[in-house]
């Protein structure tokens, strides 16, 4: 907490809670304060991905997108063991000609092995 | 998420419960729902006072904030959130504290352990002989015998189920009168606990007078805390602890003091004094138990008395108490930012308290983490209820009664002391001790009104002194982190 400073256990007790709930997980579309703005997203649920839970506005409208941009982010960044092109050993060049995945997602194709 | 947004702005602000303290030129909050203390920046402090003259809904008091510290939006929106999640400001949707459920078993830490109810001392404020007793001794044993004591060691380490550290104390009547029993508790007890691996220790509260170098080489080597109850300079520790005959005790004591101090090195050595009507000058008592006699810690505690008794103290003579309270509060902090030891328990026990944050349910852990066992083998509250029929809570071969256990905690629960409930100093005092308030009002439970006023004003003087020590030498409260109970 920047304005109050926890003096004893219980207060470093409280600290951790009000952390946990300002500062730790944000909802990108709750209005983050200035300090956590520049909150680089991590993981699956991305500000541009959509096919999970929600899309980028909170709401449901543009989840309806390619199953290869479903799976763009299995196979760029997530540990979760997805069905996806593999990127080390047989497809390292899959995303290749899709530089920004908001604007070139329509370059993935299918992989034939 | 837009429901969220939207309950955020539908807030309407209002102050929290905290008491509001400066110290060493800082500002500090002490939450008193939590028992957390923070210390705060001027622009929580702006807030505190903006809210204080009416509520005020989240977007004006974000707008207000904002302006009024030169904040952006978001920054006035981030401090509005630190203070709400912390409790300091609530909205409408705050819920106000359930009750808690009594716990169902609580585990025993300390047994007190009355080894005999005689004394050979006539101290006439004696809760146990005076004339506001509690006991009904008649009839019952006058010394614990073996039998018993090894008992209620059994019953210590089988109630205390998982704990780690388990502690006797010694008590009476004049504990060291049945001293023999003593050494072989010790002695079983030791062995008992170190079957199971587990440690036990000791400490004891006695009135000096039987003090020897063989027991004070006893308590040395087995390293037992020992607690003297004395009441300062000769004329007025024996304006009370007299003999029979009415004789003072000072003279007797004296020496068997000072061997003590200078000889058991293992243990801090404590005095306890009890504050009367004729023996009120605090300052003077601790400068010579502190520094005459050289005890470690000096206590003092006033007299637990109804208040028609002629050593009852006055509110008057309260107030010079407190004053003196004051003045080696003070001098407590000046040793305390140097990182020196000052020996006023009444600021360092609480400092410990304030430190840990505790929020009691109940005064003390009498009836819960502590009992009371008297030479019959009955089981009190603790040391103060024992050999009292009315208040016994069981007995050692049958264990503790857990009706008349629920009965009495359920009477001395915070919850059921509607007084209580707007004092910021509840979480440390919880209505205070049980057996005070069953003298004075004549129920364990009965909230102790006649020094409220009293121990707010210890509170907040004791927040300050915490407050000054963490803004100033924050690496001497490092010695109260270590927490007592596991």
């Amino acid at each position: 907490m920047r304005h109050m400073r926890p003096l004893n256990k219980k207060a470093a007790r409280i600290d951790e809670y009000v952390v946990a709930h300002t500062e730790d997980v944000v909802a990108l579309q709750d209005r983050p304060s200035a300090q956590q703005r520049p909150h680089v997203p991590m993981g699956c649920a991305l500000m541009f991905t959509p096919g999970w839970e929600v899309d980028a506005a909170g709401g449901t409208a543009g989840l309806c997108q390619p199953v290869e941009r479903d799976i763009y982010d299995c196979y760029m960044s997530c540990y979760w063991p997805a069905q996806v092109p593999d990127h080390l050993n047989n497809a390292p060049d899959w995303t290749a000609k899709c530089a920004t995945a908001t604007k070139d997602w329509r370059n993935l194709d299918l992989v034939f092995p | 998420m837009t429901a969220i947004m939207s309950e955020t702005s539908a807030r309407v602000y209002s102050l929290g419960e905290f008491h509001r303290f400066e110290a060493g030129g800082a500002h500090f909050l002490y939450l008193v729902p939590a028992g957390a203390i923070f210390a705060v920046d001027g622009a929580v402090g702006n807030l505190i006072d903006r809210l204080s003259c009416g509520e005020v809904p989240h977007d004006r008091l974000v707008g207000e904030v904002a302006a009024a510290n030169g904040f952006a939006i978001e920054e006035a929106e981030e401090l509005i959130a630190e203070m709400y999640h912390a409790n300091v400001i609530v909205a409408g949707d705050s819920v106000p504290d359930q009750p808690q459920p009594l716990p169902e078993r609580f585990p025993i830490q300390t047994l007190v352990m009355n080894l005999t109810n005689q004394c050979n001392l006539s101290c006439q404020y004696c809760y146990e002989f005076g004339a506001d007793k509690v006991a009904t001794p008649e009839g019952k044993p006058k010394f614990m015998d073996a039998e018993t004591a090894k008992a209620a060691v059994d019953f210590l380490l089988a109630e205390s189920a998982d704990r780690r550290s388990i502690h006797i104390t010694f008590f009476g009547g004049e504990t060291l009168m049945n001293f023999p029993l003593l050494k072989e508790v010790v002695a079983y007890a030791n062995r008992k606990a170190g079957e199971q691996g587990r440690q036990i220790d000791f400490s004891l509260t006695t009135n000096a007078t039987l003090l020897t170098p063989a027991i004070i080489e006893f308590l040395s080597q087995n390293h037992i805390g020992v607690t003297v109850s004395m009441d300062g300079p000769k004329e007025m520790h024996d304006h009370l602890r007299v003999f029979a005959n009415g004789r003072g005790s000072y003279d007797i004591i004296e020496p068997k003091v000072r061997a003590l101090i200078q000889n058991h090195r293992t243990r801090p050595i404590t005095a306890r004094v009890t504050l009367t009507a004729g023996v009120s000058d605090v300052i003077r008592i601790f400068r010579h138990l502190k520094q005459d006699l050289g005890f470690h810690e000096v206590g003092f505690a006033p007299v637990t008395t109804s208040p028609n008794q002629l050593y009852a103290i006055s509110p008057s003579g309260m107030d010079g108490v407190l004053e003196q309270f004051h003045i080696l509060a003070a001098e407590y902090l000046e040793y305390a930012l140097r990182g020196e030891s000052h020996g006023f328990s009444n600021v360092s026990d609480t400092l410990a308290e304030l430190c840990q944050g505790v929020n009691k349910s109940h005064p003390c852990g009498a009836g819960l983490g502590l009992l009371g066992v008297g030479p019959s083998g009955d089981i009190a509250p603790c040391h103060r209820f024992v050999d009292s029929d009315q208040h016994a809570l069981g007995h050692i071969s049958t264990g503790i009664d857990r009706e008349k256990q629920t009965d009495f905690l359920r009477r001395g629960h915070i919850d059921s002391k509607y007084d209580c409930h707007t004092c910021f100093a509840r979480p440390l005092c919880a209505g205070g001790c049980h057996h005070e308030a069953f003298v004075r009002y004549g129920d364990t439970g009965h909230p102790n009104l006649h020094y409220c006023d009293w121990i707010r004003d210890w509170t907040h003087t004791c927040l300050e002194i915490y407050g000054a020590i963490a803004a100033k030498n924050p690496g001497f409260l490092q010695q109260f982190a270590e927490r007592k109970a596991e």
